[in-house]
């Protein structure tokens, strides 16, 4: 198989069959927690997009040409986690400096990119799967995407259900996990894209 | 160590702030992982040893760390418990490290042990913050259990993998699977709401 097909299949399949949020549930806490508002939401998306793609980069980096080599393999989480964070702190000043309006409303949500599991979710998936650097870079920049793609529609519905009668008991939170459940169905239809 | 104290951190851990029904924190393993009871406690349990450890730890630490630093140290502490747990599983129970996967070394960015890290640890003395790493702990597992119990029943027809129903019956697969996950914690939260209302209701 060429090179481009298979980054196309990595492409796909992490954006749309394996969608982070929608078939392996990483990154659940801020699709339910900031998928409020179209606006925030996007804000969001793309944040975490650029994390993801640049936390794929690094931490191949630092697993192939510093733990690998030196058999500090059990270090991983460690490492990685503080690339991460690193990675984090730098698109947050990035984003204060030239999108204040952006980051009034992101506020409180972008130290959480830290704690964003997608992020450190496929880091490791990366080197799981043996992927090389290109292969890396797919993968974690539209597993972003997909990431992006899940919240705004997510923030679309919640925008709708504001309006909506819902009973009481099942207000808020509920109603949210179960609107995300009749989404996740919707993407299950993706999954005879690949194999 | 006071008596009421402790038994109301145990409270709060278990019931009052239950991490996963009450403040729905850590919904990533919660949804991932509970589609049988065996997985839903492992990673409870895993989950309890890394927020006693990594509270008592950011507890005795807690004069020391810088507060401009402090995101970065607590993750640092946490992520080395994570280790810990992940070798352990890993040395002396496989099927269980094999079945969580990934989500062993995500319970570093589980964000229940951050949330206690800052809320609680960092302002209480180490003896009470272990406790609260306890309660919490066995609170997110008692959550787990009740989830992959109802996700375990209703999608496979067993329960930690004795089947229950015989050879005719056809499992929901559909409550195993992804959607299942969000849509059966969605209705589980929705009777919390319903049962706490109705008790409110009452006392009026």
């Amino acid at each position: 198989m060429s090179t481009f097909a298979n980054l196309t299949l990595i492409a796909i399949s992490s954006m749309l069959v394996n969608n982070f949020v929608m078939a392996k549930f990483m990154g659940c806490c801020p699709f339910l927690g900031v998928s409020g508002k179209i606006k925030t939401a996007t804000g969001m998306g793309v944040a975490v997009t650029f994390v993801m793609a640049m936390a794929s980069v690094f931490t191949w980096m630092v697993q192939t040409w510093l733990l690998a080599p030196l058999g500090l393999d059990y270090l991983r989480t460690i490492a990685f986690i503080l690339v991460i964070a690193a990675l984090v702190q730098f698109v947050e000043m990035i984003i204060q400096k030239f999108s204040p309006a952006l980051y009034d409303s992101l506020g409180v949500y972008l130290p959480l990119i830290t704690t964003n599991c997608a992020v450190l979710g496929v880091a490791i998936l990366n080197i799981e799967n043996n992927y090389t650097l290109l292969q890396s870079l797919t993968n974690g920049l539209f597993g972003g995407l997909g990431f992006l793609l899940a919240i705004v529609l997510m923030a679309g519905i919640r925008e709708r259900l504001e309006n909506a009668n819902i009973p009481q008991a099942l207000r808020g939170f509920p109603i949210t996990l179960i609107a995300a459940g009749l989404m996740a169905i919707a993407f299950l239809g993706f999954s005879g894209m690949i194999k | 160590m006071k008596r009421s104290k402790a038994l109301t951190i145990l409270r709060n851990g278990l019931l009052d702030e239950n991490p996963t029904f009450r403040l729905v924190m850590g919904m990533c393993p919660t949804l991932a992982i509970t589609t049988s009871v065996a997985n839903g406690f492992g990673m409870g349990m895993a989950a309890t040893f890394v927020l006693i450890f990594s509270n008592l730890f950011i507890s005795m630490l807690r004069n020391f760390i810088p507060s401009k630093v402090r995101i970065p140290a607590y993750v640092v502490i946490i992520a080395t418990f994570v280790t810990m747990a992940e070798l352990f599983l890993e040395a002396y129970a496989y099927s269980l490290y094999e079945s969580l996967g990934v989500f062993i070394p995500l319970i570093v960015v589980n964000c229940i042990i951050l949330a206690r890290a800052e809320a609680f640890a960092s302002k209480n003395t180490p003896l009470y913050s272990a406790l609260d790493g306890l309660a919490m702990g066995l609170g997110f597992t008692g959550a787990l259990v009740i989830i992959s119990a109802i996700r375990e029943i209703l999608g496979s027809g067993t329960i930690l993998g004795f089947h229950l129903f015989g050879a005719n019956f056809q499992p929901a697969l559909m409550v195993s699977s992804a959607p299942g996950g969000f849509i059966t914690l969605g209705l589980i939260l929705g009777f919390i709401n319903w049962m706490t209302n109705r008790k409110g209701g009452n006392k009026e």
